[in-house]
């Protein structure tokens, strides 16, 4: 066991500190034009996609360098590394993975650039947590297919320029992993109606899309037909892999701190109420513990063993934070944690109201709690399946 | 960078866990235990011969001079197997002594506590049960070459078999601490009841008792320093041996989920019973994450050690609590029974909740850490 690095390594981290040190504005402040200059510059470090091979045009990063990248990123509150998400953060890895060369060409350097947004064409109205009973159709028809059908809980589809999209291509299978395809789709194709829908926070994030004889040509087929499933996974895997959220979780967590500082209950700071320091308390160890689970992933990663089901330990750390801390930082308010943005009486113009009511995006997409848990049970523990 | 074993370390688990399967199965700790006949003495001597008592304790006082990632290894299969002997309280006790020890008294006292001659605990608390420099008022006053030490710890881990105390006392409002042997004139010690019988606590008496000066630990940094590195040592000592019964209590419930038949159908297929025994998985693994690193980070004396071993030892509580309480209720009736292993682990929660400090105590800490 051993939580220092070697000397190349620390040289890296040198190399981080200094460009940050140079970068990022010294008066805190962060306009568009900082953070056009700030994505230009990361790309030219290759520091987007840092875990992705040099062939594809990612970083190449070793694991050590991605923690220590990641270490200092935080310390710095630096701006994310890169801004096509989903790209990011699964859409990419799966087309670096099942993607022929001619789709690594022609999707990896615009996730890369941030040219444009993908989303996520997986949940339909009758398969959310049952994913493989999806029903959208496609049908192969010379060398496109034809998508009829419809997707739900699209999150941005309606400012994506491109869809990662699960269709059922084969309806008579036994088993309901097979037969599922995965497709790319140009969501200006015709024929696809994007509905948004609105959220509890008042915003819409997230979107109905509607696919009514939807072409799209074969070279846009991610993997084989009909082994759409696999590449899903394996895209799901990539999202739960952790480490990258303790960092959110961490900053959330500095601004509940100075929150309790700032606001008086009861005539004392909160910060002084000494059940509201247990749960800052309670929830600085989970993310702590979210922090050095991801470090033990990756131990194992670098001694060769794929991770499995273990991952979702922290997806189901995360959702449980997500939703603590947004109830925490209403709790510190007092009277003042129901108002909402627009009022003078309400904190940090009623970014934590948004965020207490934004929970359900991370807490629910891409396999709520529940789900986790039945992962854990069954293919951790050997529970048998329900 | 590398947060995983090496292969010594899980040969040192195998080992380990090797002996106490076929040595101290759970049937001869219930044997042991409630018997009540104080320290098993043929046990003991065995586990001096591996080793296991003097792990970290330096080379050149009969230890085997590694570290505390080492010696959780060896912490969580002695909390996995519930083993009933004070291993944990003479291991902190040599830990003391050694962190405050001058090398003379090292080389007196470690070589006894390592080959089992001697067994050792800490004696830190008093009548208003608060742990660290603050709650100790136990006064010592000079005389000649000595202190005479007159007052009473209480919550003693194992009092009634150990032959050595660890004891914090105030001599002219200044902290010190003195050994104190169970032979001295005007030393009692006992047990007093308790839920966990594997786990004895009582308290000590000291009625008079002279300490000879070369017996109050010289404590080169502080002894306040000194105590509250023994603290973290602690917390992070007994998290490790939490961590290990958690992980027994929630195999045990594993194993009987996939046996047990109601409705016709395994239990372990329903959610209600399979989703607190994937929550017990998803802490008994955060804790392991969080005891794992305030164990390397009290090797190295990095700046975060403390406050890792505070991170560890609270959600250790809370989530062995939880644990022990679920095991007997995920077992239905037979959970309740005196025969059934389940209670065994919801009494050991029970006596390892205030065990150097509760969760409350160490997330205070963890808050004040945070700035707040």
């Amino acid at each position: 066991m051993d939580f220092g690095f070697g000397p190349e390594e620390e040289r890296f981290r040198e190399e981080v500190r200094g460009f940050l040190a140079e970068t990022l504005p010294a008066d805190g402040k962060r306009d568009m034009a900082f953070l056009q200059e700030w994505n230009r510059k990361v790309r030219e470090k290759r520091w987007v996609g840092f875990s992705w091979p040099e062939e594809v045009g990612g970083g190449g990063g070793s694991i050590a360098q991605q923690v220590i990248l990641k270490e200092e990123m935080a310390r710095a509150k630096a701006p994310p590394l890169g801004s096509c998400f989903m790209g990011l953060a699964w859409v990419g890895p799966a087309i670096i993975e099942y993607g022929t060369e001619e789709q690594k060409q022609r999707f990896i350097p615009d996730i890369l650039d941030g040219t444009y947004q993908w989303c996520t064409g997986y949940s339909e109205p009758d398969a959310g947590s049952d994913l493989a009973t999806l029903k959208c159709k496609g049908v192969l028809e010379g060398d496109e297919y034809v998508v009829n059908g419809q997707k739900i809980w699209t999150s941005i589809a309606m400012w994506s320029k491109w869809m990662i999209l699960l269709v059922r291509t084969d309806f008579e299978v036994e088993n309901k992993h097979d037969g599922i395809t995965c497709l790319l789709v140009e969501m200006e194709s015709p024929g696809i109606t994007v509905r948004p829908i609105k959220n509890m926070s008042g915003g819409a994030m997230f979107a109905e899309v509607f696919f009514d004889d939807v072409r799209v040509p074969v070279g846009n087929r991610l993997g084989a037909e009909g082994e759409g499933w696999k590449v899903t996974v394996s895209a799901l895997a990539h999202e739960r892999s952790g480490i990258a959220e303790v960092t959110g979780l961490q900053r959330r967590l500095e601004g509940i701190r100075e929150l309790a500082r700032e606001c008086a209950r009861g005539g004392r700071p909160a910060s002084e109420d000494p059940a509201i320091r247990q749960r800052i308390a309670r929830a600085d160890a989970r993310i702590e513990a979210m922090r050095l689970n991801g470090m033990r992933f990756l131990t194992r990663q670098l001694r060769g063993e794929k991770l499995g089901s273990e991952t979702s330990i922290n997806k189901l750390h995360r959702a449980q934070l997500e939703v603590e801390l947004g109830e925490l930082a209403l709790e510190i308010q007092g009277s003042r944690g129901p108002l909402a943005a627009g009022s003078d009486l309400v904190p940090a113009a009623g970014d934590w109201q948004r965020f207490a009511l934004s929970w359900p995006e991370v807490v629910i997409g891409g396999g709520t709690p529940n789900i986790q848990k039945n992962i854990i049970a069954e293919r951790i523990l050997g529970l048998p399946k329900d | 960078m590398d947060f995983g074993f090496t292969e010594e370390q899980e040969l040192l688990r195998a080992e380990v866990r090797k002996f106490l399967d076929a040595s101290c199965p759970l049937s001869e700790v219930r044997r042991i235990a409630e018997a009540g006949d104080g320290l098993p003495a043929e046990l003991w001597k065995q586990v001096a011969e591996l080793g296991w008592l003097g792990l970290t304790l330096p080379e050149a006082h009969g230890g085997a001079g590694l570290g505390w990632v080492d010696l959780v290894v060896l912490l969580e299969e002695i909390g996995r197997s519930l083993f009933p002997a004070p291993l944990l309280s003479t291991t902190l006790a040599g830990a003391a002594i050694a962190a405050a020890g001058s090398p003379a008294q090292q080389a007196a006292l470690l070589p006894r506590l390592a080959d089992g001659s001697a067994t050792g605990t800490l004696a830190l608390l008093e009548g208003d049960d608060r742990l660290g420099p603050e709650g100790v008022a136990l006064a010592g006053r000079a005389e000649d070459e000595a202190v005479v030490l007159d007052g009473e710890k209480l919550f003693v881990h194992d009092a009634g078999a150990a032959t050595l105390f660890v004891v914090p006392f105030r001599s002219a409002g200044e902290l010190a601490l003195a050994v104190v042997e169970r032979d001295a004139d005007g030393v009692v010690a006992e047990d007093v009841p308790g839920i966990d019988l594997t786990r004895p606590t009582g308290r000590l008496r000291l009625d008079g008792v002279r300490v000879a000066s070369d017996a109050v630990l010289a404590a080169p940094e502080g002894a306040e320093a000194a105590l509250e590195r023994i603290l973290d040592l602690a917390a992070c000592g007994v998290a490790a041996e939490m961590v290990g019964a958690a992980e027994a209590a929630l195999q045990l419930t594993v194993g009987y989920a996939k046996d047990r038949v109601q409705f016709g159908e395994p239990i372990g297929r329903f959610q209600g019973v399979k989703h607190p025994l994937a929550e017990m998985y998803v802490d008994v693994e955060s804790v392991k994450s969080l005891v794992y690193y305030a164990a390397w980070a009290l090797d190295e004396r990095q700046p975060d050690a403390s406050l890792a071993a505070s991170r560890a030892k609270a959600y250790a509580t809370e989530a062995f609590a939880r644990i022990g309480l679920d095991v007997v209720q995920l077992h239905g009736g037979i959970g309740y029974t005196w025969e059934y292993d389940a209670q065994l682990f919801l009494k050991r929660a029970k006596w390892a909740r205030p065990a150097y400090g509760d969760a409350p105590f160490h997330y205070e800490r963890v808050a004040a850490h945070g700035g707040l």
